[in-house]
């Protein structure tokens, strides 16, 4: 059984007191409960703080660009469906930049689990507003506040019968850790949005501030209810709920390609010039 | 014997599956074929054609003056009379255009009524049309029997049975009608003996099958003109051959699809045009970076932005040699022909596996839409070996390092997965077990790894451009890509021995070094050197300036996004000989 210690990592560079260095934590002992071996994963993230998380644990990594998560994570596993595949990303990385592909990743289905550190802010480039920036926000490059209405991802999710939709909070580690376990376990692809504190940029949604307002979505609450759902979603003021708001049992895509479904991964199928070479009969 | 053929009309009327019909029976009587497009950008309507030369002997480009002429609406016969050769004929029906004709240059063949009076179905027009040419040309309709059971069976037999009638009303209507008619075509290319069968194969296909033997196995694009060709032979082949063909959401998610497919372990490739190659620049970066192989297919099309969508240009290698942030090796393949682009797509997986690198193959709409008949293909002249540590080859291995420095700089790829040993790599600056560092020794390690170590080696690669013609000729004309036919011939026509040659490159960057063929020696020999490109700027010049300090005497431009045709580059060459050199 693999122990806590096999996931140690570089040493992070965040700031202390930083909300990732809690997911990370959180994220090691989910994986040695789950026994689950480094090599057993692959880590695809993107640019951003969130996006160092690889280096600080260990598996495989494809450490890509910003906003590009998505991409990549799904075509490994088009490549190889045996492999496990996390998709690591930060608020401005996969709900900006990786917009469409977010889009895209919903509609397809395959199997990746995608971790957004959302902490509402650009904390990399130093405080700018990201798509979850509440409006009103004043930063550095928004000197009149923000103007544009924060995104929802999670009523998004929702909107796009995302297979499996859940919040967590960095701060509320048990719950986190279950919910990573239980986006891991779901057969489809899965938003985990994951609330954290950047205790240097974000001096509005502090970890006091999440920590007031994340509520447990509770035992009363059907995740296959739709409408349920999208209430619960909207929900984001003075009461945030957490836990999986959102399940859709639906087909993955692997299992509907073809050239994949219930066969040997893609990266095991054998190849020969000679299976290939009749197709130059047909332009004859 | 030498014929053109061009077939007129509006999107939708089925020029393409008139012309395509009759390339595969010629090409299938051993004749020599080639054939172009020019069409709008439009799905119905407009005016498009299909351009389709047949010879006896090898030919390689498109003729400007048209032998038949088949008119399938009243502005081809408008649009293209003028180009009619002495003895030429113009085919149409008066009772489909709604116009009467008069002249020893016109036959009237009443297609729709034969269709309907034989088969009792009007979509048999084409076929009818088909048969009349046949009939023109006083060729048999054994072969084009075949080729309508072939394509119809599947649709019934009686669908067969009527497209045979209506192909054998319309050439006993031709035979019976076009007294005017002086064709002298020979029953098959080879005289009386069986025909050699040849390949008809245009660009596009040829890539896909390049891609196909080379082992790919995961192809991720956005549709995009003149590239969505290649998507859709991979598509087609998918299940049959273990293909994973994705269609993405954009070119940026399309190149990084490959990217992970191939970080997974399997080959993989990813295409568009210029237009959409803009979008992917980044991923292309993130290659150079994670030493992640991938081809890259650029079909380019007139730009700048939306440009000419359907027409061809030879405006993007210095685009597609620049692109992207950073220092890093790449490869760029680019086919002249059909056969070049079949090994050398093959070549551009080879290496980019072999070096970890981004390999292009630049392509364009003249070339992807371009068939050209070819005596046979050799898949095993494509290079495959497996330079991937799978599970068998890891299990042996203390320590693995994704991106350890090597003698050759070329570090040991492993599948993710297939064993303890982690695969770790980065977009950022890293070591050599792939994770992010920022100080200076391993930077410069790195890069020195990366890119001054492989670069050598994969020049090494690299083939020199081909000569065609005499070592010492006076002239010598020089080009790369699709212009390749129409140069060839154009050698051909102005002949003479020792007075032109014809320099072609196709493998273009690395640009050639000089060890295997001392090329620059030939062309400091010649009295004129000429630089034919399908661009304003010359790129191609500029590059081997840059390259090899050489400086072309003359430079031959075409930039209205239409290939050259061959009498059109005769005559521009012949104005230069008046020219003082």
């Amino acid at each position: 059984m693999p122990e806590i210690e096999d996931y140690r990592g570089q040493n992070p560079a965040w700031c202390p007191g930083c909300g990732n260095l809690q997911i990370l934590r959180v994220f090691k002992m989910a994986m040695a409960e789950m026994g689950l071996e480094p090599h057993e994963l692959l880590l695809v993230s993107g640019i951003g703080q969130a996006g160092k998380f690889p280096h600080y644990t260990r598996c495989n990594t494809f450490n890509g660009l910003h906003g590009r998560t998505l991409p990549v994570s799904q075509a490994i596993r088009m490549a190889n469906h045996d492999m496990r595949v996390i998709a690591v990303a930060g608020d401005g990385d996969c709900y900006g930049e990786g917009g469409n592909h977010f889009l895209a990743a919903m509609r397809r289905n395959l199997n990746v689990k995608l971790f957004v550190h959302d902490n509402q802010v650009y904390g990399l480039t130093k405080g700018q507003a990201s798509p979850t920036t509440a409006e009103g926000t004043v930063t550095g490059t928004q000197p009149f506040g923000v103007l544009s209405e924060a995104m929802n991802p999670v009523a998004l999710a929702v909107a796009m019968d995302c297979s499996l939709v859940a919040r967590g909070f960095s701060g509320n580690q048990e719950e986190l850790k279950e919910l990573m376990k239980t986006v891991l376990e779901h057969k489809g692809f899965a938003l985990l949005d994951i609330f954290q504190n950047c205790i240097v940029y974000n001096k509005v949604n502090t970890f006091q501030w999440y920590k007031e307002r994340c509520y447990p979505v509770g035992p009363d609450h059907d995740p296959t209810d739709r409408e349920a759902a999208f209430r619960l979603a909207l929900e984001f003021g003075d009461r945030i709920p957490t836990g999986v708001i959102y399940r859709h049992d639906r087909p993955l895509m692997e299992d509907l390609m073809p050239v994949i479904a219930g066969a040997e991964p893609l990266v095991r199928q054998p190849f020969s010039q000679e299976d290939v070479a009749g197709e130059l009969e047909r332009f004859y | 014997m030498d014929y053109t053929i061009r077939i007129g009309g509006q999107a939708g009327q089925g020029l393409q599956t008139i012309g395509a019909v009759l390339g595969k029976l010629f090409a299938r009587s051993g004749f020599h074929v080639f054939t172009h497009q020019d069409y709008m950008s439009r799905i119905r309507g407009g005016h498009n054609y299909y351009q389709l030369r047949l010879a006896d002997h090898p030919i390689s480009s498109s003729r400007s003056l048209v032998d038949i002429l088949v008119a399938l609406d009243k502005t081809t016969v408008a649009g293209h009379r003028g180009e009619l050769a002495p003895g030429g004929i113009i085919i149409y029906d008066s009772g489909t255009i709604k116009e009467k004709y008069e002249g020893e240059s016109f036959l009237d063949v009443p297609a729709r009524k034969i269709a309907m009076d034989t088969a009792g179905n009007r979509l048999m027009e084409n076929t009818v049309a088909v048969g009349a040419i046949l009939g023109m040309l006083g060729l048999g309709l054994e072969a084009l029997d075949k080729l309508l059971e072939e394509t119809f069976l599947r649709k019934g037999r009686e669908i067969v049975d009527q497209n045979v009638a209506a192909a054998r009303a319309g050439s006993d209507y031709a035979r019976e009608n076009c007294g005017q008619c002086a064709f002298t075509v020979p029953a098959s290319a080879s005289g009386d003996g069986p025909a050699a069968r040849r390949l008809l194969l245009d660009g596009t296909n040829a890539v896909g099958l390049g891609a196909l033997m080379a082992g790919c196995r995961f192809y991720s694009a956005y549709p995009m003109t003149p590239s969505t060709g290649v998507l859709t032979f991979m598509a087609a082949q998918g299940k049959k051959h273990s293909l994973v063909v994705e269609q993405a959401e954009d070119e940026i998610a399309a190149i990084n699809m490959a990217l992970g497919a191939s970080f997974a372990g399997v080959r993989a490739m990813t295409g568009t045009a210029g237009g959409g190659f803009a979008l992917m620049v980044e991923g292309v970066s993130l290659a150079g970076m994670t030493e992640t192989p991938v081809v890259i297919y650029v079909g380019q099309r007139p730009a700048p932005a939306t440009g000419l969508p359907t027409r061809t240009e030879q405006g993007d290698l210095l685009y597609v040699l620049h692109a992207a942030h950073g220092e890093f090796p790449r490869v760029i393949m680019a086919p002249g022909t059909p056969e070049q682009a079949f090994y050398l797509t093959g070549k551009a997986f080879d290496l980019a596996e072999k070096y970890q690198v981004p390999a292009f193959i630049i392509s364009d709409q003249y070339l992807a839409d371009t068939e050209w008949t070819l005596d046979g293909l050799d898949p095993s002249r494509i290079e495959y070996h497996d330079y991937r540590l799978r599970a068998a080859d890891l299990d042996k291995l203390d320590d693995y390092k994704r991106h350890a420095f090597t003698g050759t700089g070329v570090s040991p790829l492993a599948e993710p997965g297939a064993s303890r040993h982690l695969v770790v790599t980065d977009s950022d600056e890293h070591d050599e077990d792939g994770h992010l560092i920022e100080d200076a020794d391993t930077r410069n390690r790195m890069v020195e790894k990366r890119l001054l170590k492989k670069m050598p080696l994969i020049r090494e690669e690299i083939s020199p451009p081909l000569l065609y013609g005499e070592e010492g000729a006076r002239t010598v004309i020089c080009g790369w890509g699709s212009t390749y036919g129409v140069m060839r011939e154009a050698v051909d026509v102005i002949g003479g021995a020792g007075s032109i040659a014809m320099l072609h490159f196709s493998e273009v960057y690395p640009f050639p070094g000089t060890s295997k063929f001392d090329y620059l020696r030939l062309l400091g020999r010649a009295k004129r050197t000429i630089c034919i490109e399908n661009n304003a700027t010359s790129q191609f010049a500029q590059l081997m300036r840059a390259e090899t300090g050489f400086e072309f005497s003359d430079r031959v431009n075409k930039f209205d996004g239409r290939p050259y045709l061959l009498d059109e580059l005769l005559e521009k060459l012949q104005a230069l000989e008046k020219s003082p050199a």
